[in-house]
């Protein structure tokens, strides 16, 4: 078996590969967006890039990505407050992990996108129902990974704190707190992921100055450039997010 | 007694499941009758359900729900036989999953809806681009336990069926797929989930017909009563259509 040098040093590193992967994408996309798919429609990345500064200084475009992220970081910190206050109330108490949690599941399985013109009648179409959106998607998650983390507990442990004369709160700050961490830290994933799917809905769905307003503007102006890049930049955002929860659960989650 | 103390307490928590919806729909009940709530906030309950039923008889959800239907079965079946056959291929060389998966569960993490708008601008309003929405969507999860499932089939098992002789087809039949079945199913019915949600969801953002449409043409409207038993009855179809892909899931594992 003989292979040539540049070839064994890709085999060598799968990260190179991807990243010639995601290149060799980026270019058939500009040859496709150049020379073969009408321009109206779809803009070439090497545009797309070029075209991030025009996005950025457009009138109102840095008020709309910084509505979206402080409706993002409103709606994430009460999801984690309600998810975790509600998932320890249900989790804590076997009677009420056996009936509620079957209608936490029940609501969570629905589709909550069939209510959304609900709460846009609700919160009206400004942040308010945006940040409810994200709220209602974000919590169940919450809950449900708190509730599973306390069921996951050892009964021993709880037992022996007890016998070792451990006071109610004792026990909670360090028995049953220390053993959440991971699954908290499992639940604000989650919760993230959720919220950033229940306020992009909403945005999208109806939005005065948010970012679903320039979406809307320039989808119908026809303005491909533009649009890429301003999705780029919500992507972007998205990623950094779901990355820091993500460090976050590494970084705490593995303290045993 | 420990079997009757069980007992009890499964009466009880029945019960206060039982007690919550009564309650709720007392509360409903009580907001629109007695209380005033207003009606273009909070229909009456025994109006939504005239409305539900007037909905079921006349049959107008009919060209709706085959709209969306169409478009997610068209949606899935795409992403699955994508989705199976990339992630066959793909993890079939240690060294492809290590170039791909990370790729697929980088993307997978991103919320895809925010590209709706792109698809919409390429593809049209019409069904099209929620097809290709739904398909993107549910690729990723039926790509990523594709590659999970074949994988990690154990090495052992491979290894002693080649030993005995077995030709590739065999291999696939007897060893790989009966191994990697249980995780890709798992893998299938979350994309079915997330296809289904992501077209409605889009249906409601922009577009001309199905069933997230409809409910937002009853909102703008205000035909709110119209539209809760609408969305009830959407709710409704989509649990079905859930149960029933967890059913099938189900029969797959046991086989």
């Amino acid at each position: 078996m003989k292979h040539s040098a540049p070839r064994q040093f890709l085999l060598r590193h799968p990260g190179l590969m991807r990243l010639g992967v995601i290149i060799a994408i980026l270019v058939l996309w500009e040859i496709a967006a150049r020379f073969l798919i009408d321009p109206l429609f779809i803009a070439p990345p090497s545009r797309v890039v070029a075209s991030l500064g025009t996005v950025w200084h457009t009138t109102g475009v840095p008020a709309a990505l910084r509505l979206t992220f402080f409706e993002l970081a409103v709606a994430f910190a009460i999801a984690v407050v309600l998810g975790l206050t509600l998932g320890l109330a249900i989790g804590l108490q076997p009677f009420a992990r056996r009936s509620v949690m079957p209608i936490v599941l029940l609501l969570y399985g629905m589709p909550q996108i069939t209510i959304l013109p609900i709460f846009i009648l609700y919160f009206g179409i400004g942040a308010a129902s945006k940040i409810a959106f994200g709220v209602s998607h974000g919590t169940f998650p919450i809950i449900i990974a708190i509730v599973a983390g306390v069921q996951n507990m050892k009964p021993i442990l709880l037992a022996s704190a007890r016998s070792m004369g451990a006071s109610r709160w004792q026990i909670l700050r360090w028995v049953i707190f220390p053993h959440m961490i991971p699954s908290f830290f499992a639940g604000m994933r989650l919760g993230m992921s959720g919220v950033l799917l229940g306020v992009l809905l909403a945005e999208l769905y109806v939005s005065t100055a948010g970012i679903g307003h320039f979406t809307t503007m320039f989808t119908e102006s026809f303005d491909p450039t533009k649009l890429f890049g301003l999705i780029g930049m919500l992507a972007a955002m998205a990623i950094v997010l779901n990355e820091l929860v993500r460090r976050a659960e590494i970084r705490f989650g593995r303290w045993r | 007694m420990e079997r009757r103390r069980q007992r009890t307490q499964q009466i009880a928590s029945r019960a206060v499941q039982i007690g919550f919806l009564l309650a709720l729909f007392a509360l409903w009940y009580l907001a629109t009758n007695r209380w005033g709530v207003n009606h273009l906030l909070l229909p009456n309950p025994i109006a939504v359900w005239h409305q539900l039923m007037d909905v079921l008889s006349t049959g107008e959800y009919l060209p709706d729900l085959r709209v969306t239907l169409t478009e997610v079965a068209a949606a899935f079946a795409i992403a699955v036989t994508s989705g199976t056959l990339v992630g066959y291929v793909v993890s079939r060389s240690r060294y492809l999953i290590r170039v791909f998966e990370p790729l697929f569960a980088g993307i997978y993490s991103i919320p895809i809806i925010l590209f709706l708008p792109l698809y919409v601008l390429f593809f049209g309003l019409g069904p099209t681009s929620k097809i290709a929405l739904g398909t993107t969507i549910s690729f990723f999860p039926i790509v990523l336990s594709t590659i999970a499932g074949f994988s990690n089939v154990d090495r052992v098992l491979v290894t002693a069926a080649r030993s005995m002789g077995a030709s590739d087809y065999q291999m696939f039949r007897f060893v790989l797929l009966p191994a990697a079945l249980p995780v890709i199913l798992s893998g299938l019915r979350m994309g079915f989930t997330v296809a289904l949600l992501s077209i409605i969801g889009s249906e409601t953002i922009a577009s001309l017909a199905g069933l997230g449409h409809h409910i937002v043409q009853l909102a703008e409207g205000m035909d709110m009563a119209r539209m809760f038993a609408y969305i009830a009855f959407v709710v409704v179809i989509a649990a079905l259509l859930n149960g029933v892909v967890s059913t099938l899931e189900a029969r797959g594992r046991l086989r």
